[in-house]
């Protein structure tokens, strides 16, 4: 099996969509959790803000790695 | 075509946007390195605090010929008192000087803002136009929103037949395309957020006109036709009789008569809650100011508020340190997503004019 149809999706809306728009929701929750609470809330908003931060860090990775 | 001429006019200005918001992320730390935002001393047990009408009348000493146009009290320095005067109470902001005074002895700290920041903070706003210069940013800023939508709509035919965090390097131009889709993917929601809040933001002067001519207006209708003060009421007569108006606040700023924040007869109190979202909405109490005695205070209108609530979203700064990191992070890769688009453009075009359109089947949407 090559490398171009491992990377090839079903091309379905959810393949394309989902991931982005998961990513975004969480951008969303993290950015209005940091407003409307202090404490703990914040430590979800570090992660939730951050996480496009660390999901292309993976991506990144799992490039290298292969 | 929306996506190409949207990003395209507005390139330029928002790598400018970026790279000047990158340090303006930290200017609060920058300037504390700098000594641009000065300390109070540490107080005497036991001391008390000066009078505001002394540190008004130290505050003009300082500056003699100048009028006081604000006095502000630091949300996380309550012992600093920021003294701004100008040339006169409705003089140009750029012309505004802020200094510090220590809460206790009055003393002068030093003067707040100024140096390498102050330069990034307006050709972040207004690239030194003024207020033309910052609506055209807002412009930019919108034509930004335009892009990323228009460039959600493209991902689905670009990246239709590849899975979600794919990065090739078969190619210069292919590697660039997927970190383009991929970057741009990821931070969708956060860019949208920053840039609509932008957006916002540089309509503050419009915003803040419409509030005077309507709501400041009906608020100081039984003064209609009296001329500004002669004597100025005690600052602290005026504080005290505002915070009893809003129990359960705290002071954020005053805005002496004349200011662009109140009427030509009024002391305006702006006061703030304690909660990171209620510190943002303030109320303003408004004051004769002659007797400081409370007139009017009634909540910001749903406008006023919105921009006061997006000023975080737009700073990133609330939520501690490791928010301001991940900030300049997603900024990074903001501009990373603004250049490689642009790449990716010049590469296309060049293509087109030598005619070398051999068919590149990665960068065409599959039908």
């Amino acid at each position: 099996m090559t490398d171009a149809r491992k990377l090839r999706s079903s091309g379905g809306w959810w393949t394309v969509y989902g991931g982005p728009l998961l990513i975004g929701v969480l951008s969303v929750a993290g950015l209005l959790t940091a407003l409307l609470s202090e404490g703990a809330g914040r430590y979800f908003s570090w992660i939730a803000v951050g996480a496009p931060v660390a999901l292309t860090g993976w991506f990144l990775a799992r490039r290298k790695r292969r | 075509m929306v996506h190409t001429w949207s990003s395209l006019i507005s390139t330029l200005f928002l790598l400018l946007l970026c790279i000047t918001g990158l340090p303006l992320i930290f200017h609060h730390e920058i300037d504390e390195l700098l000594g641009y935002d000065p300390k109070p001393e540490i107080a005497q047990p036991g001391a008390v605090k000066r009078s505001i009408d002394e540190i008004a009348r130290t505050a003009l000493t300082n500056d003699p010929g100048r009028v006081l146009q604000y006095i502000l009290w630091d949300k996380d320095e309550p012992n600093n008192v920021i003294a701004f005067t100008n040339n006169k109470v409705d003089g140009d902001p750029d012309a505004a000087t802020l200094r510090a005074y220590d809460a206790h002895t009055a003393k002068p700290l030093g003067s707040v803002g100024g140096g390498p920041m102050l330069i990034f903070l307006k050709l972040h706003v207004d690239m030194f136009a003024g207020q033309p210069g910052k609506l055209f940013l807002g412009a930019m800023g919108f034509l930004f929103l335009v892009a990323i939508v228009s460039g959600v709509v493209l991902y689905w035919p670009f990246t239709r037949r590849l899975s979600f965090g794919t990065l090739r390097d078969k190619s210069r131009r292919i590697a660039w395309f997927d970190w383009h889709n991929l970057l741009g993917a990821v931070t969708i929601a956060w860019a949208l957020v920053v840039g609509a809040t932008g957006v916002i933001n540089t309509l503050a002067e419009v915003m803040l006109s419409q509030w005077k001519a309507d709501e400041l207006t009906d608020m100081v209708k039984p003064y209609a036709g009296k001329p500004p003060p002669v004597h100025l009421a005690s600052l602290d007569v005026a504080l005290e009789n505002a915070r009893k108006a809003a129990p359960d606040m705290n002071v954020s700023f005053v805005a002496f008569p004349g200011t662009p924040f109140t009427s030509s007869h009024h002391f305006a109190v702006f006061m703030r809650g304690d909660t990171p979202l209620t510190s943002r909405l303030l109320k303003p109490v408004l004051l004769d100011g002659e007797t400081g005695e409370v007139s009017d205070a009634r909540d910001l209108p749903v406008y006023l508020k919105a921009l006061l609530v997006s000023q975080p979203l737009h700073f990133g700064d609330y939520g501690g340190m490791p928010l301001k990191i991940i900030w300049a992070l997603l900024d990074i890769m903001t501009i990373v997503v603004i250049v490689s688009g642009l790449y990716l453009w010049v590469i296309k075009r060049r293509k087109h004019r030598s005619h070398a359109i051999a068919g590149q089947p990665a960068l065409q949407p599959s039908r």
